[in-house]
């Protein structure tokens, strides 16, 4: 589904990918795992355009969405993106979040959207707080409406960025939970994480990037049990 | 002390008229700079070179050239050049309109820059085309940052509106000199002038934070 080839972005003087390729199935759960200002970020800010990248192709489904050629518009409409500050708008309730761009971009009537967005809410446990502002949610809370905002737009492929670094301890188990509810539904996700666990219990596949390099990737019992590359290890041995 | 109010009575319904004559043009000249202050200050943030310079030039002139001087030009130069004799009313406008706006543009850039980055990714993650997302997400949360100093603006313009006397608009001020030169006294008609300048200023300022309040309300629900 997602095919990214000979990846590279280079920030001035500095490349933070390099030559990195892979491809993703359909319905598949990629962690992408390494050390800080290893590149997994940009990676996935690379899956859907927020970072273009220097050189190489990205291909999803039939479409190469690194072609300058191609709408990115239409391309986003079908991936959504859930960050690592969130990102709600803070002006907007609750509600408003999640069917505004349901609205706007796919021309979904109002009491549509609202409906859409109240089982979204209530898949989420957070029913009761439609009309709540973002500054009056937890900061588990706030994740957990950023998955529902994004899963509002029916994308085929979620991407998470670091969705639990900026939680409390105590509100990291609530938002992972949403997210195995996504991966029980058959959605092909690509996860940045520090959660070592969720990689473990989840994910289909492991991939390792340091230095801007994919240095390892495999299932994540061999990955974590066995690594093959002394990189890995070291890691692994640091964190674990 | 010679002082005599007395005697501008009867001068007092013609120099009220100026107030309307100067919120006239103010309140246009206001909302032509907001507009095309806006406007501006989305030229000097996109990636269009052509724009950026643009915005950048039309700023750089008006804000580094006195008012009178614009103001002078558009009423005097105008009909040098083009033959068209412009009405005092419409000079004022111009003139009040394009200056603010290079102002206001400068105010509402730095108010969309504030705006937390993440913002606009989340905006177009979502595939949220420019025009909605930034009339929606970015400019409302700009423009509650920048209101006081917005409002600050507003303030010098209404003040700064009395140079049009100077080319023989009616307002407020013009008034309080030709009542002044009518009855020989200048004090009193300036010192009511003055009056009426402070109080229309104390008000915007009042609606100001008025709006400021409404604002803040999304901030502290709770």
């Amino acid at each position: 589904m997602i095919h990214i080839h000979d990846l590279t972005k280079v920030f001035g003087k500095n490349t933070v990918l390099n030559k990195v390729t892979t491809s993703i199935d359909k319905g598949e759960v990629v962690t992408i795992i390494g050390p800080s200002g290893s590149g997994k970020s940009t990676l996935l800010r690379c899956i859907n355009l927020l970072e273009k990248p220097t050189s190489g192709t990205i291909r999803i489904g039939n479409v190469t969405i690194t072609d300058p050629k191609t709408n990115i518009m239409e391309v986003r409409k079908n991936i959504g993106m859930v960050f690592q500050q969130f990102n709600l708008f803070p002006h907007m309730t609750v509600l408003e979040n999640i069917t505004y761009a349901p609205q706007k971009v796919k021309h979904i009537q109002r009491a549509e959207a609202e409906q859409k967005a109240r089982e979204l809410l209530n898949k989420v446990g957070l029913l009761d707080k439609e009309k709540a502002y973002p500054n009056q949610l937890s900061g588990g809370q706030k994740q957990r409406v950023a998955i529902a905002r994004a899963l509002a737009m029916e994308p085929e492929i979620m991407l998470f960025d670091e969705p639990t670094s900026a939680l409390d301890p105590e509100m990291v188990k609530e938002v992972l939970d949403v997210m195995k509810d996504l991966v029980e539904l058959g959605m092909t996700m690509v996860v940045v994480t520090h959660e070592m666990n969720f990689a473990k219990e989840v994910a289909d596949r492991v991939i390792f990037l340091d230095n801007g390099v994919l240095i390892e990737e495999g299932n994540p019992q061999d990955f974590f049990n066995q690594p093959k590359t002394e990189r890995a290890k070291l890691f692994l041995s640091k964190i674990l | 002390m010679n002082l005599d109010f007395s005697q501008i009575v009867p001068f007092i319904p013609f120099l009220l008229k100026g107030i309307g004559a100067t919120l006239q043009f103010v309140s246009i000249s206001i909302l032509l700079g907001f507009i095309l202050g806006t406007l501006l200050a989305l030229c000097k943030i996109t990636n269009i070179r052509l724009l950026k310079i643009f915005a950048n030039v039309y700023t750089s002139i008006f804000r580094g050239t006195p008012l009178i001087l614009q103001l002078w030009i558009i009423y005097f130069a105008v009909p040098q050049l083009t033959g068209y004799d412009i009405p005092e009313y419409l000079t004022a406008i111009l003139a009040f309109g394009l200056n603010s706006a290079a102002y206001v543009s400068e105010i509402i850039r730095a108010g969309i820059m504030a705006v937390d980055r993440g913002q606009m990714e989340a905006a177009m993650a979502l595939g949220i085309p420019y025009r909605p997302m930034m009339l929606n997400i970015i400019l409302p949360q700009a423009i509650k940052n920048i209101l006081p100093a917005l409002v600050n603006e507003f303030i010098t313009l209404t003040k700064e509106s009395a140079i049009v006397s100077t080319i023989g608009y009616l307002d407020l001020m013009r008034r309080a000199q030709i009542i002044g030169a009518q009855i020989y006294r200048n004090f009193e008609a300036l010192f009511l002038a003055g009056v009426i300048y402070w109080v229309m200023v104390y008000i915007l300022t009042k609606i100001g934070e008025l709006v400021e309040r409404r604002l803040r309300q999304s901030d502290t629900h709770s």
